[in-house]
């Protein structure tokens, strides 16, 4: 049972950076925090950027290397957008903890005075939610320190965030992506094949998560040699040949073909907005358009991907997409 | 027993559409680490069938005893008590459930589920797994807030009760969600895969099915094998032998949505537009959803138009069918379509002949 247990452990988990100045890419927010961390002086911190960037793991490194696992389970709270966080919270639970004193130490770690409160997620809080924790965070900040991650630092209301100390985490740049991925792989004893770094980089955009989640998925289900095409499949990636083929059926002058090469694409499974993502970039890249046609088709794009988001139906979205630059590519429109 | 239950393959060897997710399937069994899964793909396509074979492959064959319930469930929230009644479909070892019967209380059901399944873990007796497993179908219909509330439970309780999610439009479960699971795409079969089932079935019902009819039934299916199973079933009743030149019969409602795709290209005034308007309320009251109706009513048209007129009716229908999602009467919209796409024709009409 244990066994199994951390077999099926996500890597994401396993491979968390232990201590801050293992955190990936993110120097100065590092070199920052390892000062603060020496002189066992926190402010109040804020963490914002792209998912997949580190923030959570820098906050739970840097409760780690603060208090120790013993001590961190009383001395740490971790609340996240699956915790029931309405005002009513805010009011009983964050307040109780706040006002809590601190007890012993423990040997071995710093231990400042204080406790943490890590609020992941924080922009998805609401508004009133936010609003009552100002003055808490105010009238405790002697025995508790509050940790804010999100991902849009716009959604954190003025006062809270002029409270914090902030920090932009930013997305990982391919090699030290590969750095860690490569990292991982020697320690499970997998081995990539072929161009499968290359995709791994493509598909996940410099979300270090979504790559090993990637990978641990395509791992699972075809064993520990890893190749591009499984990493696409596994991502649920749209194949170049669907677009290529959607393109040029946009270029044949019928419209029986894009109805069939749609209707096509549907059927295969592949998730609408995924192709239009892809057919996107593969407008861009397309040379001898002018920019204006380039300008027509993207905003049908963002149309569609609109009403996808609205809950509208996939294949008249994307017939629709179709319809426009095909009389966009014949010059009719 | 409907050929298409009758015929389901219900082990992962014996698939025949498939084979490839079938095979890594068993491979991860095998390892004894079964992630939480999600199976997306179009309907017809053979979700179910997998999701089922691969319960039968952990647990054995005790899992197909289902016992059909319907439960009242009874939730204490911070500020009131919820009651509510939802039906699973459930063996020793798993729970299968819609949620997004209840509507708006789904996050309270689905967390209170996995909790009384959390509580009760089977005992770990030689061949039998550590974990139960839960079936959430339509999770596409699953509310935003749900799927939020379950991101910390997947991970908290996948010790005792492992997630087997099921969907047909991937882009409506949030990235979180998604990012938790291992996703399987499932692509609906292609005509030949279509028409080796409907022999392979035809031979098992001993009736002989010859290749003309097949290769019409699969095309008249749109890659979906329930349907093309349910057409195949439905030749058998009209007619015995089956013949080369027997119709494919289509459902009543997709004739009479032929019809009234006919009704608007004969006539384009007021007085048809209310004819059309009655036989719409007539499939709505059926039961037929809106945007099936759209659909359909769309490809219907194309049929029979010109290239010109083919990219107005395209561009129209995924407009009103975005806002017969966004409003609340189906019939506004539709009824809206067909009198905007009238006005083109006629337009049209009046430019090509005067």
């Amino acid at each position: 049972m244990a066994e199994a247990a951390r077999s099926s452990q996500p890597w994401v988990d396993k491979y968390r950076p232990k201590n801050v100045g293992e955190v990936a890419y993110q120097d100065e927010v590092v070199q920052t925090l390892q000062r603060a961390l020496e002189s066992a002086n926190l402010p109040h911190l804020l963490f914002y950027g792209p998912p997949g960037t580190g923030k959570t793991s820098t906050a739970l490194a840097i409760a780690r290397q603060l208090f120790g696992p013993e001590l961190a389970k009383s001395r740490v709270m971790e609340l996240n957008a699956s915790d029931e966080r309405g005002i009513s919270v805010v009011r009983d639970k964050i307040k109780s903890f706040a006002a809590t004193a601190v007890g012993q130490p423990v040997a071995g770690y710093p231990c400042p005075p204080y406790k943490l409160l890590i609020l992941d997620e924080a922009d998805s809080m609401t508004q009133d939610a936010q609003n009552a924790l100002r003055r808490t965070m105010e009238a405790h900040s002697k025995v508790t320190r509050f940790v804010f991650i999100c991902n849009y630092v716009s959604r954190i209301i003025e006062p809270l965030a002029s409270r914090c100390a902030k920090f932009r985490f930013k997305p990982l740049h391919g090699d030290i992506m590969a750095d860690r991925i490569t990292h991982i792989c020697t320690a499970e004893g997998v081995e990539l094949v072929g161009e499968a770094m290359e995709t791994l980089g493509r598909v996940s955009g410099g979300d270090l998560r979504k790559a090993i989640t990637t990978l641990q998925s395509a791992v699972r289900l075809r064993g520990p040699r890893v190749d591009g095409r499984t990493l696409l499949d596994v991502a649920g990636a749209v194949p170049e040949a669907v677009v290529s083929s959607l393109l040029a059926a946009c270029r044949a002058s019928t419209f029986s073909k894009i109805q069939e090469a749609i209707a096509d694409a549907i059927a295969d499974g592949y998730p609408a907005q995924q192709v239009l993502v892809e057919v996107q970039a593969a407008v861009l890249r397309e040379a001898g358009l002018r920019d204006s046609q380039r300008s027509q088709i993207c905003q049908a794009l963002a149309e569609a991907d609109k009403d996808l988001v609205d809950g509208a139906d996939e294949f008249l979205q994307l017939l629709s997409v179709a319809s426009v630059t095909q009389r966009v590519f014949a010059n009719t429109l | 027993m409907l050929w298409v239950d009758k015929h389901r393959p219900r082990k992962l060897d014996k698939l025949i559409l498939h084979k490839d997710i079938g095979a890594n399937l068993k491979k991860l069994v095998e390892v004894g680490d079964c992630p939480h899964t999600l199976f997306y793909g179009p309907p017809g396509a053979g979700k179910k069938t997998l999701i089922i074979a691969l319960l039968r492959e952990i647990y054995g064959p005790g899992v197909e005893k289902v016992k059909v319930e319907t439960r009242p469930w009874k939730i204490q929230l911070p500020s009131r008590k919820l009651e509510l009644e939802l039906t699973t479909c459930a063996s020793n070892y798993h729970v299968e459930m819609n949620p997004s019967d209840v509507g708006n209380n789904d996050r309270y059901v689905v967390q209170e589920i996995i909790k009384d399944m959390a509580k009760s873990r089977p005992l770990d007796i030689k061949g039998q797994r550590g974990f139960k497993v839960l079936i959430l179908n339509e999770v596409d219909r699953l509310s935003k807030e749900a799927q939020h509330s379950l991101r910390r439970t997947m991970e908290k309780y996948s010790q005792a009760c492992r997630l087997v999610l099921c969907c047909n439009n991937v882009s409506k479960v949030i990235e979180p969600v998604r990012s938790r699971c291992l996703c399987i795409r499932v692509a609906a079969p292609q005509k030949e895969g279509i028409m080796e089932m409907l022999q392979y079935v035809a031979k098992k019902e001993g009736i002989e099915l010859p290749q003309p009819l097949s290769s019409r039934i699969a095309d008249a299916s749109d890659r979906n094998l329930r349907r093309a199973l349910l057409m195949l079933e439905t030749c058998r009743v009209a007619q015995l032998p089956l013949t080369d030149d027997q119709p494919v019969q289509l459902t009543d409602w997709e004739l009479y949505i032929q019809e009234v795709c006919n009704d608007i290209l004969a006539e384009q005034t007021p007085k048809q537009l209310y004819l059309v308007r009655g036989k719409f309320y007539e499939l709505l009251t059926n039961c037929i959803p809106p945007e099936l109706i759209l659909k359909r009513l769309l490809i219907c048209l194309l049929r029979k138009l010109d290239d010109e007129l083919k990219h107005h009716a395209a561009e129209l229908a995924a407009l009103y069918e975005h806002r017969l999602q966004e409003g609340q009467k189906a019939i506004f919209h539709l009824e809206a379509f067909v009198a905007k796409f009238m006005n083109e024709y006629k337009k049209w009409s009046i430019s090509m002949y005067g």
